[in-house]
């Protein structure tokens, strides 16, 4: 083990730490925001509405990430009217090529998170809110999100911690992110095992740093207090 | 119908490459995931610390790192050995790598799979082997494993729908499975979302297989297994 190399290294390991933060945070928040809807219509008693988001859940949890981000970045140009088209500077981009795929991607298990917390939301408190003349609406927004928050947490930090490893997968579309930065500099070196190696901790420190703010987070939102006799 | 430009057979034949991998890294994930699972719950303290490091440091980095990691990283280690046993050549192939790569991941996970199971056994069943005067090996052989299969299945279950997704990581390192077959006729035909179209469509497939080969196994695993009435 050459431990000034890794030393000598690090701040470039830094800047892909840097980038790995930004697409997960991205995709993360954004994936979030978008998969609230889809997993509420997923949870609907409708069949008509259920079935789309049914699809799409299907659809990209039942492929490989990598073949995405490749459907993405290299297929969409070989279609002449997206070249042309206004968003192409964009999909030209490896770094928001990365974002959409992956916010794409999250927001199919995420909703699949949503709808299971709604569907966990203890009827009669649904039922209570609806007793006291609260509309639909209302019992959604004030009454069921709220909780299915509380409830889905968990799951929501387990998926954010794997969409971190997801994003290593980046580097293969060019992108400087952790294990990029960590390839380019064993192209270098010609030193694998140490730079893996530092790459490895530095997810790990990564990953340990998400668990704790999401523990501050439970703390926070106080999630423990939502079971009886607490 | 879509133009493959004769890379059909090309396609197939990666198919089968992956379907290949995947077997494999499954059959030794899932010795790797009982290992990690009986050590943890052995009561011994080495046994466990040893059990919690591997779940723990395996599931903390990206699956990517580790492909990349066990093929790059052990070509001084396979030349030690190879120059030892008077094979200075030896290295490991892309398959081996990625079998071993996809198996640590997996079995890192299984291990959490396997625990909860081992545990969700009811301590009265081996109170009663001990009673009996079975062996520790003959309890476990005879009353808890063919239990915690049953309870274990539904989560080795999604495992390897992951794990069969993450089979497309190792065409990073070149072995021709579905990606890598997708790559090359990608090259050749410049027509890179049809294909990579194509080789989504595959995994899904395989996905629903897999779905439907797993509903089989839990139907069968609990047999006999009367569900309380509720």
């Amino acid at each position: 083990m050459q431990w000034d190399v890794i030393i000598q290294w690090l701040p470039k390991l830094f800047e892909g730490v840097g980038l790995t933060l930004q697409l997960v945070a991205l995709s993360g928040v954004i994936g979030l925001i978008l998969a609230i809807p889809l997993g509420v219509a997923r949870a609907s008693q409708h069949w008509y509405v259920r079935a789309l988001p049914y699809g799409y859940i299907f659809l990209f949890r039942g492929t490989p990430l990598l073949v995405q981000l490749f459907l993405v970045y290299y297929g969409l140009a070989q279609f002449e009217a997206v070249r042309k088209g206004p968003l192409w500077p964009y999909l030209r981009d490896p770094f928001w090529c990365a974002v959409i795929t992956m916010t794409l991607h999250t927001m199919a298990y995420i909703a699949e998170i949503v709808r299971g917390a709604i569907q966990a939301v203890p009827a009669g408190e649904i039922e209570a809110a609806r007793a006291l003349g609260m509309s639909k609406w209302q019992t959604m927004l004030f009454i069921t999100l709220p909780r299915a928050a509380r409830i889905g947490l968990p799951a929501y930090s387990n998926e954010v911690i794997l969409m971190l490893k997801a994003s290593a997968l980046a580097s293969t579309i060019t992108l400087l992110d952790l294990t990029g930065m960590a390839r380019t500099i064993i192209a270098r070196t010609y030193l694998p095992v140490e730079i893996f190696f530092a790459a490895g901790m530095l997810y790990l420190l990564i990953s340990y740093g998400l668990v704790l703010c999401f523990k501050l987070l439970e703390k926070w939102l106080r999630v423990d207090t939502g079971q009886l006799g607490r | 119908m879509i133009d493959l430009h004769g890379f059909g057979p090309a396609l197939v034949a990666g198919t089968l490459m992956t379907i290949q991998l995947a077997l494999c890294a499954l059959v030794l994930g899932l010795m790797l995931g009982l290992a990690g699972a009986l050590a943890k719950t052995s009561g011994n303290r080495l046994l466990m610390a040893v059990g919690g490091f591997y779940s723990t440091v395996v599931r903390g980095v990206p699956e990517l790192l580790w492909v990349l990691l066990i093929y790059f990283g052990t070509v001084n280690l396979m030349r030690a050995i190879g120059s030892y046993v008077g094979k200075p050549e030896l290295e490991l192939s892309p398959f081996a790598a990625g079998v071993l790569a996809l198996a640590l991941c997996f079995g890192a996970y299984a291990t959490e799979v396997f625990r909860g199971a081992l545990l969700a056994v009811p301590p009265g069943h081996r109170e009663a082997g001990l009673a009996l005067g079975m062996s520790t090996v003959r309890i476990y052989w005879r009353i808890i494993l063919p239990q915690m299969w049953r309870i274990a299945l539904p989560g080795l279950g999604n495992l390897f729908m992951i794990l069969m997704k993450d089979t497309a990581l190792v065409s990073v390192i070149g072995l021709e499975e579905l990606m890598r077959r997708s790559q090359i006729a990608v090259t050749a035909t410049k027509e890179p979302f049809t294909f990579f179209l194509v080789a989504a469509l595959i995994y899904l497939s395989l996905t629903i297989v897999a779905m439907v080969g797993l509903h089989f196994l839990e139907r069968h695993a609990a047999r006999g297994f009367v569900r309380p009435v509720s």
